[in-house]
């Protein structure tokens, strides 16, 4: 019979205990967890730390290229590294639906502690609860992020440093996530061969870290898409921005999936992508470390900080047409990560 | 998507904007009718490529704009009957109405479905013998088909509870009562996918009438660039003419078949449209032999009166006398997460296409 999980399984007695020691404990092991303290005991080398939190609640829980365990380290982790932080230590919260299969919980936390190791970062604490059927839908997943951060790279999150002339790189295509969770959603009755792109982007930035001291603003393009991001770096600096169609890598599945239902890939969310503003000069070599790396082999330079229209992002269209980049209106993908 | 490519080559495009360079001397300009056309002008930036001399107003031909207010009430009534279970295209949603919207409605309880098809609408009836589903049919000729087979079906079953609430209109009334208002434009970037299904006939006595050329024009920036092409070259030869550019999909004749199902079940009724007024003859109502389907006469209903919304001026702009950066609210308090009129809520409406891509213009 295939086990389930118990309401008894959040309860905090034995069964508890038993799904702690066997299930989490036994995959994420690392000494911090191991020591079963209430709180996890940390010490830390530096002053400034980066800390961050994220909910996951991705419909379906496993599509291609990663599930909700993936993408709960994923997301995380990428919050810590954009901001120019080393991403070192996770919690992780888990609300699950009475009733829920033990083997999938089982490979959703195997992923999780694959990824974590890929990563280079700990789960060093965590809570399980378990609510009647029906009181959510399978499992949610809350991570929380904690790493350092040098205070060199402190205006990476508040791009205080973007000026006139910064490059604007992005390590691959876009809209593969939105899509690949949208197209396994069954309703649609769609076949599609669209992975996401969901993975940690640590290793990847460090390399451009250390080829470049001019890495003048990150973010992770997640959900609202690469416009969202540029939108908002726009209104955050106050100065104008101009990308170019032509140049931002899509993947022709997305694309066509992308015009099929009516969406713009522009809009469409990443787990795996980030987008760097840096320094004219610099640009070859960020670019060279990135393509060197599995997850920025596609990265390519979509637009640069200009002078003119202050405060908002234009897009030069792919007829060679142009017109503004807005933030998304109204109806966006829901439970897409 | 190599099909789509052919229709997005910078190249071709580049020769199609310089020609219009070329041959463009008179100041015109060009109304695209429908609010797709609208859409896919702003998002592929065209107007940026365009000479100075040619201006392009969006026209009448977004559905959910043109339709009244008094529509969008008496649909939100229904809702609040108890028995009542609302199908609709999802753009309607959040279209305000005098005092709610079905987003509002949703939330205090009614139910609302968002559908594909009428065939959707159709088997909810069936799943839901003791409730009476009412369908939302709204646009012009391009959905009104689906309609109309959606009622002969609901008669071949037999259904007892299926019933349309048609806001369908024709296009060719609207375009013929914008010219005799006096709108000043030179040509009709005319509606492609309403004329998969009405063929040229419907645009035959324009060019005779007002002098006006009716190109019918595909959705990609090449079809948009070509049919301005052709349109500059007819105004500057002084030839106003009715031609095809969107060969691959339509036909003079359009669909013989659609059009016979439109006649079998609708008549053509007198209908109010945003910023033109009544029109003769410019709606679609059940005929008499299927109107047991009709939601209006069939549905007892009681009304709020309609309160249309001061400072809006959709109107204005559905008939191409102002764009939408004219209008005071645009942006400010009218935004598409808070909209005042329908023109900032629908896909096709001008304000949210000049909202999200040409907020400055
Ligand atoms: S901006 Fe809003 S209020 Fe103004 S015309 Fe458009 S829809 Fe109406």
């Amino acid at each position: 019979m295939d086990k389930k999980i118990l309401l008894g399984h959040g309860s905090g007695g034995k069964l508890t205990h038993n799904l702690i020691e066997n299930l989490f404990v036994r995959h994420f092991h690392n000494p911090v967890l191991a020591d079963q303290t209430d709180s996890a005991l940390l010490s830390l080398d530096t002053t400034n730390v980066a800390f961050t939190t994220d909910s996951f609640v991705v419909d379906p829980l496993f599509f291609p290229g990663g599930n909700i365990g993936k993408l709960a380290i994923a997301g995380t982790v990428n919050d810590l590294a954009v901001s120019g932080a080393k991403p070192l230590y996770l919690s992780a919260s888990f609300i699950i639906e009475e009733g829920y299969d033990f083997n999938d919980l089982e490979k959703i936390v195997q992923s999780m502690a694959e990824e974590a190791k890929k990563a280079g970062v700990q789960i060093v604490t965590g809570d399980t609860k378990v609510v009647n059927k029906g009181k959510c839908d399978k499992i949610f997943i809350t991570t929380t992020g904690l790493g350092t951060l040098s205070s060199q790279l402190k205006h990476i999150s508040t791009a205080d440093k973007v000026k006139r002339g910064d490059k604007i790189i992005i390590n691959g295509t876009i809209g593969d996530h939105g899509m690949a969770v949208l197209a396994a959603r069954e309703f649609l009755n769609l076949k599609s061969d669209i992975t996401s792109d969901c993975a940690c982007l640590n290793h990847l930035i460090n390399k451009a870290l250390n080829v470049s001291a001019q890495i003048h603003f990150m973010r992770d393009a997640t959900r609202g898409g690469v416009a969202t991001v540029l939108t908002e770096l726009a209104e955050i600096t106050g100065m104008g921005i101009e990308i170019d169609e032509q140049q931002i890598p899509v993947n022709e599945n997305v694309r066509g999936m992308c015009e099929l239902l009516g969406y713009d890939p522009l809009y469409v969310a990443n787990e795996g992508k980030v987008i760097m503003v840096v320094a004219s000069e610099d640009t070859d070599q960020v670019l060279k470390a990135m393509n060197n790396n599995k997850l920025g082999s596609n990265s390519s330079v979509i637009g640069e900080i200009v002078d003119e229209h202050p405060g908002r992002a234009w897009i030069k269209t792919t007829i060679g047409g142009k017109r503004i980049l807005d933030m998304l209106a109204g109806e966006q993908l829901p439970r897409i990560c | 998507m190599k099909y789509i490519d052919e229709y997005r080559d910078r190249e071709l495009v580049s020769r199609l904007v310089s020609e219009i360079q070329k041959v463009s001397r008179k100041d015109i300009a060009l109304m695209e009718v429908c609010g797709g056309h609208t859409m896919a002008i702003q998002k592929f930036g065209i107007p940026f490529l365009l000479p100075p001399t040619i201006h392009l107003l969006s026209g009448p031909g977004c559905p959910v704009c043109v339709s009244s207010r008094k529509y969008i009430d008496q649909a939100i009534a229904y809702s609040r009957l108890d028995d009542v279970i609302i199908t609709t295209f999802g753009d309607l949603i959040r279209v305000p109405g005098s005092t709610s919207s079905f987003e509002k409605e949703i939330a205090a309880g009614a139910d609302v479905r968002i559908v594909f098809s009428i065939l959707d609408a159709l088997k909810i009836a069936t799943e839901n013998p003791e409730n009476r589903v009412v369908f939302l049919g709204i646009g012009f000729e391009t959905t009104a088909p689906g309609s109309a087979a959606g009622v002969l079906n609901a008669a071949k079953q037999g259904l007892t509870n299926f019933f349309l609430f048609s806001s369908h209109k024709i296009m060719q009334p609207a375009m013929e009562a914008l010219i005799d208002e006096g709108v000043k434009i030179d040509g009709y970037i005319a509606p492609g996918h309403v004329s998969t299904i009405t063929g040229t006939g419907i645009y035959k006595d324009i060019p005779a009438k007002f002098g006006l050329g009716c190109v019918i024009t595909g959705f990609e920036p090449v079809d948009l660039l070509h049919s301005i092409l052709m349109l500059t070259r007819q105004v500057e030869d002084n030839k106003p003419e009715v031609a095809i550019q969107y060969k691959r999909a339509v036909k003079p004749e359009g669909n013989l078949k659609a059009k016979k199902m439109l006649d079998e079940v609708f008549d053509l009724r007198d209908d109010w449209w945003r910023g033109l007024g009544i029109l003769k003859k410019s709606g679609l109502v059940l005929r008499e032999k299927y109107s047991r389907f009709d939601a209006e006469k069939m549905i007892d209903v009681e009304v709020e009166e309609t309160r249309e919304d001061k400072g809006c001026i959709c109107g204005e702009i559905l008939k191409g006398l102002k764009k939408p950066g004219d209008c005071k609210l645009f942006a400010k308090a009218c935004t598409p997460s808070d909209p005042f009129g329908a023109c900032m809520v629908s896909n096709e409406g001008a304000c949210h296409a000049y909202y999200k891509y040409n907020r400055d213009g």
